[in-house]
């Protein structure tokens, strides 16, 4: 047991979080950072309703309302949603392909941390003199006359986070690619997999152009460029196409996880195969593919012509087909399959009514002529909240219900569970069905307030008591959490009792090295295949030898922490500029020593051979006759 | 064992005689892309010296570019051998979705 020491203690704990490179816990992080910014993105969402909630509403100002409304969109899409979908990924996809842990750990662990800190950066406006407040798309023309730092904080914080973001994409790409267990092909990857595969792919490709309008948009901002300012010789149109050649993939990014999370849950608890597996993974790939040539709907307004507008209409109306193929499909599944309606199922029927919804109105959008009326309204607002919320937060919500006893190796109350359910879901669509209707009446999105005697009231008021049973639900959810780790009740590796894939197939949580021996894979849905031949456990594919393991490292945390620092004095030698060398001497300094702390633990990393060790054989196999407490 | 001395492999299980022989075909197929580039890049430099149309001189230059970005890849940096379906993929929709991206741009966006 040398190798391996049982750490206690709040310090050693944290300590051991600071440094971890393993998938699993690098999840947790996910889930515990991307659960905070949920909430305050949560939270900002709230204070957006009660000011709509009457008409003439003085609860918060309108510059404040604009940094709001613009923090509340930046951090669910970026700071919440995402991290959420990665903690899922990171938890199960190295699992359910029997990896003992993704290819590039180390990249992992600086892909969290980089995420994070360029998260923190982006919240700290709040406490440095204000938020960014051109909305979360932060449309040129708006956001280079926005004063203060805001816009700043917005560009290097996802510049930083970014960067995360797209390391994560890569790291799963090559865990996908080379990491499989023996027998597990393409063809036999678990439905969650290939989205993380495609998504991961879209990632690749699509945050590159958000790189580069982020860092043009840093530099007309910071150093005096001009190239999004048209009095200049510049185009503010430029970013929105590079916003939206990102923007729509990103959505994208977002649902397919989710649809990989509701494509498992769907098989699990018909205890039915998936209807038209390779119909799934094509359609999968299609909506990937195709989600790079509709980035002009979001434009259709910009006046670019009737031929851009009639080409891009037509092709974002083809992505409802394979989107429609997904739906019969998973219709199909539960089709004559014997189902068991736990919270995740629940999820999982609520989302497809749902979701289609938000696909219809998609479809009304994607009608260039028609969108001239919807365009900027609270149509738009409940288009995407519907295919956003009833897609990736109902899938989100159903992954935590459904891989909780996985990652935690605790179940979380059902009862409790069902009442979250119920309580968001109402909620839900009593905040966002009325919407359509309050913006085909004329209510312009991102509107501080709105006058007494238009028709809005009623509209708004419900809207806003839908609000309040969402945080309700969220709040349910937080007390579950809380009484269930604190019970502490453990459970087996198969807690639903209709586990399919790898993941159900060891321990939970499953011990740092997964597994033992690589599983043989016989076919799709593995582990089914073995209880349904009545054996408790996968075939191994090899013998039991010394498994390799990669170092704890606290250098990602460090080569984040330099470029955090480093953001600071970038911001902040505009002043020093701007005042002359008078004020806000310290700015380049800081700069120059943040972008040391990175570079120099950069230099470490690549200097240092760090060849990891290895758990030896006798102590695996030792550790088996005590009962696999590793 | 006794039959793969000689070889600087990693792996025994590879002859000698037949990594010689690949890798000298390797060699013939290196040297052969690099005078053809070199070839190609001479014939840029001609183009541009002589002063011919620059209509003409452009779509010309840039289609050598083309070939010998393909030369590269494959000949010096392997994506000839086994194995790199994967890389190829990712590659090529890469270069597909940017294609896509500046076809629209030149036609209908900016026309
Ligand atoms: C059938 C599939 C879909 C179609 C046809 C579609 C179509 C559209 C169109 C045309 C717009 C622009 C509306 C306007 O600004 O006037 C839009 C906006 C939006 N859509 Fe979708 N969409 C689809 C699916 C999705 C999905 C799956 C997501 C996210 C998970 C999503 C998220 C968004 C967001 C966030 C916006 C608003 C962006 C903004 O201006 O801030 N959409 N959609
Ligand atoms: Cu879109």
């Amino acid at each position: 047991m040398s190798t391996v020491v049982q750490k206690k203690g709040f310090f050693p704990v944290l300590w051991d979080y600071l440094t971890t490179v393993d998938h699993k816990k690098i999840a947790i992080l996910y889930l515990i950072s991307g659960g905070f910014f949920f909430l305050v993105g949560g939270l900002e969402a709230m204070v957006i309703r009660i000011q709509l909630a009457v008409p003439d509403s003085n609860f918060v100002s309108a510059g404040l309302y604009n940094e709001i409304l613009t923090m509340h969109g930046t951090t669910m899409i970026f700071l919440a949603a995402m991290p959420l979908l990665f903690a899922f990924m990171n938890a199960v996809v190295p699992l359910q392909i029997g990896a003992r842990d993704v290819a590039f750990p180390f990249l992992n662990s600086l892909g969290f941390w980089l995420f994070f800190f360029g998260g923190i950066f982006l919240n700290l406006s709040w406490f440095l003199g204000g938020a960014p407040d051109a909305g979360w798309t932060s449309y040129a023309s708006l956001s280079l006359a926005s004063e203060g730092h805001g816009i700043d904080f917005y560009v290097l914080g996802l510049q930083i986070s970014g960067a995360g973001t797209l390391i994560a994409g890569i790291n799963f790409l090559v865990t996908i690619i080379n990491m499989r267990a023996p027998g597990m092909t393409y063809m036999r990857m678990p439905l969650f997999t290939w989205s993380t595969f495609v998504a991961s792919a879209l990632i690749l490709f699509a945050f590159p152009p958000l790189t580069v309008g982020l860092f043009l948009m840093l530099f007309d901002r910071m150093f005096g460029a001009n190239f999004f300012d048209h009095t200049m010789g510049g185009n503010t149109i430029i970013w929105e196409h590079l916003f939206w050649i990102f923007g729509h993939p990103e959505v994208y990014i977002l649902i397919l996880p989710a649809f990989g999370i509701f494509s498992e849950i769907f098989a699990t608890f018909s205890r039915k195969r998936l209807f038209g597996y390779s119909a799934m993974v094509f359609a999968t790939v299609l909506i990937g593919f195709l989600g790079f040539m509709v980035w002009v709907h979001h434009m259709f307004t910009v006046g670019l012509g009737p031929t851009a507008n009639a080409i891009f209409a037509v092709a974002t109306m083809a992505i409802a087909v394979p989107t429609g193929v997904k739906i019969f499909n998973w219709m199909l599944t539960m089709w004559g399959g014997s189902i068991k309606f736990t919270t995740p199922m629940l999820y999982a029927v609520a989302f497809i009514p749902s979701f289609v919804a938000g696909g219809v109105t998609g479809v009304m959008l994607a009608v260039a002529a028609a969108d001239y009326q919807y365009h900027d309204t609270y149509f738009v607002v409940a288009h995407f909240h519907y295919v956003i919320i009833g897609g990736v937060v109902l899938g989100l919500l159903a992954g935590t219900h459904f891989y909780w006893p996985k990652m935690f190796g605790t179940m979380l109350n059902e009862t409790l569970g069902k009442v979250t359910f119920w309580l968001f879901l109402i909620g839900f669509h009593l905040t966002f069905f009325i919407q359509h209707f309050l913006g085909l009446m004329g209510m312009p999105r991102r509107i501080w307030k709105y006058l007494p005697n238009q028709g809005l009231e009623v509209g708004n008021a419900i809207s806003t008591v839908g609000a309040f049973f969402m945080a309700a639900g969220v709040l349910v959810l937080i007390y579950n959490i809380i009484i269930t780790q604190v019970r502490n009740e453990r459970v087996g590796n198969d807690p639903w009792g209709d586990g399919r894939t790898l993941e159900w197939a060891i321990a939970s949580p499953p011990p740092f090295y997964n597994f033992k021996q690589l599983p043989l894979v016989r076919g799709l849905d593995p582990y089914w295949i073995e209880k349904m031949e009545g054996n408790d456990r996968m075939t191994p594919a090899e013998p039991i030898g010394d498994i390799h393991m990669p170092n704890n490292s606290f250098i990602p945390f460090v080569m984040s922490l330099g470029l955090f620092i480093a953001a600071f004095g970038a911001m902040y030698q505009v002043d020093w500029r701007a005042s002359d060398g008078a004020e806000y001497g310290w700015a380049i300094p800081v700069l120059v020593i943040g972008m040391l702390i990175t570079i120099g633990s950069m230099a470490v990393r690549s200097l240092k051979d760090d060849h990891g060790y290895h758990v030896h054989k006798e102590d695996l196999e030792k550790d088996d006759e005590e009962g696999g407490r590793l | 064992m006794a039959t793969t001395t000689g070889s600087t492999s990693a792996n025994p299980k590879v002859n000698y005689k037949y990594r010689r022989n690949k890798a000298r075909q390797e060699m013939r197929a290196h040297v052969t892309s690099f005078a053809m580039m070199i070839f190609l890049t001479l014939i840029a430099f001609i183009m541009v010296m002589s002063g011919f149309d620059k209509y003409y001189v452009f779509p010309v230059l840039l289609l050598l570019a083309g070939i010998q970005v393909v030369l590269q890849l494959y000949y010096f940096m392997h994506m000839s051998h086994k194995g790199h379906g994967a890389v190829a993929l990712f590659l090529y929709s890469g270069a597909l979705v940017a294609l896509i991206v500046i076809i629209t741009f030149m036609t209908i966006v900016w026309w």
